[in-house]
């Protein structure tokens, strides 16, 4: 049941009610929503591997590839932090469920400016947030190595 | 007095302390020394409770940073002109300010460092090196911050000194009576914490120091969140060395003080070489001179020590003992106030304190309730505090703590309060 990827709502449809939330205490009533609707790890995925670094809380992040033809990287993540796990869920949003191209294509700050974050919301080193998109690209960019070397 | 014709505010200061030493200590006035307390965040107040972390900087810093810049500023110690004169000699006396904030004995016993943390290292690496050998013990407390134990775990790695570590008890307090168990002939070095930058307890440092001399032992006291707090007499301590950085102390970052007895210090070999620090160079020998200046190579830090020199001389202008009292009023109230949030639970609660408290919410990580409050405009720190054994001790990942200034005020600790009924609002 943890291994199967949520279905998470699109950078469109998080757009949208971003902006029909106007003062800082619904977006942030919004993101703890978001991050209370990902299903928690089990105790065993909370490992040193899985760690995302630089976050005041513990955060943590796993990736799922399925090659159909073309490699796509689901992912899950946690985070013991109710806010940090509502940013997860906005990153799972922007990149989960994408081919390795597509998460490299990814402008991270037009979408954070898309959904006015910097300004409300703040992902910043403290929170782990940017150690997160890292990870994900980096992951990103193995997995299209590994086709181009495959096919 | 009538406890129920009180406000909760007033009951506070009745049972904590004397009306009267608040009454003498006008923070409004204290306030206004202070430009950044005057900004807004978001559109409110600023509450700045993160002191233990960085503390402000009076106006009378600022304007000695920008005199010396403006009007004299030069190199120290080596020219002959004018310039160099006039900085010399504001360098030398914040020099002799530093030596008078602590009592030490003679201003060649201050060291001009980076800040704690280097003190710490330079004790490790100079003193250390030369003086501990493998199967001497250091003790340490289990409440130090990572800088007052990774660099003996670095000398360890070197020379196979072996680290004790002194256990605190659930309410915080140091355990002195396993303290007095763990000294013995092997114990050569005792490097503890004054006060505990994550739980605020006041260790027992004097007597501490005591049995570390009965003992044979020298003692490092990491004085960080003490220099801000309360009145230091290294003399009357007998602290073999003593550190503290100048930002935590109203002072600009950059600067930090190592205190040494003369002759311990004269008896270290450098940590760092370079210019200024030499007697005499030959590409064969060396000769070094004494102390401080063996130990400040290169170019100091020197607006920033004139500073310094300027911040204890306000703390010391504005009374250790008064601020102390306001501190400990606000941090009974704020002790107080926070105890009646349900779901709210206190670490930390020994019985000699500072005005630092340490916190856990039931509903709410340290970081929710860090990011939260801040939209109130209300600053405290989350996480671990560069203490993990300590938070380890206490089986949480990290807390959020409020930590009190000089300029602090009791409307703030209600702005707290009331933002963190908001944090349990939104995660409730």
């Amino acid at each position: 049941m943890g291994s199967e990827p949520m279905q998470v709502i699109s950078v469109d449809e998080l757009v949208e009610n971003f902006e029909f939330l106007d003062d800082w205490e619904d977006r942030y009533r919004y993101i703890i929503d978001l991050g209370r609707k990902l299903p928690e790890f089990d105790e065993a995925d909370k490992n040193e591997q899985n760690r995302i670094q630089g976050c005041t809380s513990q955060a943590w992040l796993i990736a799922e590839v399925s090659a159909d033809p073309k490699p796509v990287l689901s992912f899950r993540a946690d985070s013991d932090a109710h806010i940090v796990r509502g940013l997860l869920s906005v990153l799972l949003s922007i990149y989960s469920g994408q081919t390795a191209e597509d998460i490299l294509a990814v402008d991270i700050k037009d979408v954070l400016r898309r959904l006015d974050f910097e300004a409300q919301i703040s992902p910043n080193r403290a929170n782990g947030f940017y150690s997160a998109v890292e990870r994900i690209r980096n992951l990103a960019r193995l997995n299209a190595g590994a086709r181009t070397e495959a096919g | 007095m009538s406890g129920a014709t009180l406000a909760p505010q007033d009951a506070a200061v009745a049972t904590s302390i004397g009306d009267n030493s608040i009454a003498s200590y006008d923070v409004e006035a204290v306030r206004r020394d202070f430009p950044i307390l005057g900004q807004e965040v978001y559109g409110k107040p600023l509450v700045y409770l993160d002191n233990a972390a960085s503390a402000q900087k009076p106006a009378v810093v600022i304007d000695s940073m920008r005199e010396t810049m403006e009007t004299y500023y030069s190199n120290v110690h080596r020219g002959l002109h004018r310039l160099s004169q006039l900085s010399t000699d504001a360098f030398e006396a914040a020099r002799d300010k530093v030596a008078g904030f602590i009592n030490a004995e003679s201003s060649d016993e201050i060291v001009f460092l980076r800040g704690a943390t280097e003190a710490i290292n330079l004790v490790a690496f100079s003193y250390g090196r030369a003086f501990l050998k493998a199967g001497d013990e250091v003790l340490i407390s289990e409440m130090e911050h990572h800088a007052n134990i990774v660099p003996w775990q670095l000398l360890r790695d070197e020379t196979g000194i072996v680290i004790k570590v002194v256990p605190i008890d659930d309410d915080g307090n140091l355990m002195l009576e396993t303290y007095k168990e763990l000294l013995s002939p092997k114990t050569k070095l005792v490097a503890m914490t004054h006060i505990s930058n994550a739980l605020g307890t006041i260790v027992p440092i004097k007597e501490v120091i005591r049995l570390a001399h009965a003992a044979g032992a020298k003692v490092l006291v990491d004085g960080c969140q003490a220099g801000p707090h309360m009145k230091i007499d290294v003399r009357d301590l007998d602290a073999d060395f003593y550190c503290f950085s100048s930002h935590k102390v109203y002072g600009p970052t950059g600067i930090g003080v190592l205190y040494g007895k003369l002759d311990i210090l004269n008896s270290m070999p450098p940590h760092h070489g370079g210019g200024e620090m030499i007697d005499r160079v030959t590409f064969e020998k060396t000769t070094y001179k004494e102390a401080p200046h063996r130990f400040e190579p290169g170019t100091p830090a020197i607006i920033e020590a004139i500073g310094f020199g300027a911040a204890v001389d306000y703390v010391k202008n504005l009374g250790q003992e008064r601020i102390a009292a306001h501190e400990h009023g606000l941090m009974a109230y704020a002790t107080e106030r926070m105890s009646e949030i349900e779901g709210v639970r206190i670490i930390g609660q020994a019985q000699e304190k500072a005005s630092i408290v340490s916190f856990v919410m039931d509903s709410a990580h340290a970081h929710d309730i860090g990011t939260i409050i801040d939209r109130a405009g209300v600053a405290v720190r989350a996480g671990h505090h560069c203490a993990q054994p300590l938070m380890a001790r206490f089986e949480v990942s990290a807390t959020a703590r409020a930590s009190f200034g000089l300029y602090n005020t009791r409307a703030e600790v209600d702005a707290l309060v009331a933002a963190l009924y908001k944090v349990k609002e939104l995660l409730g």
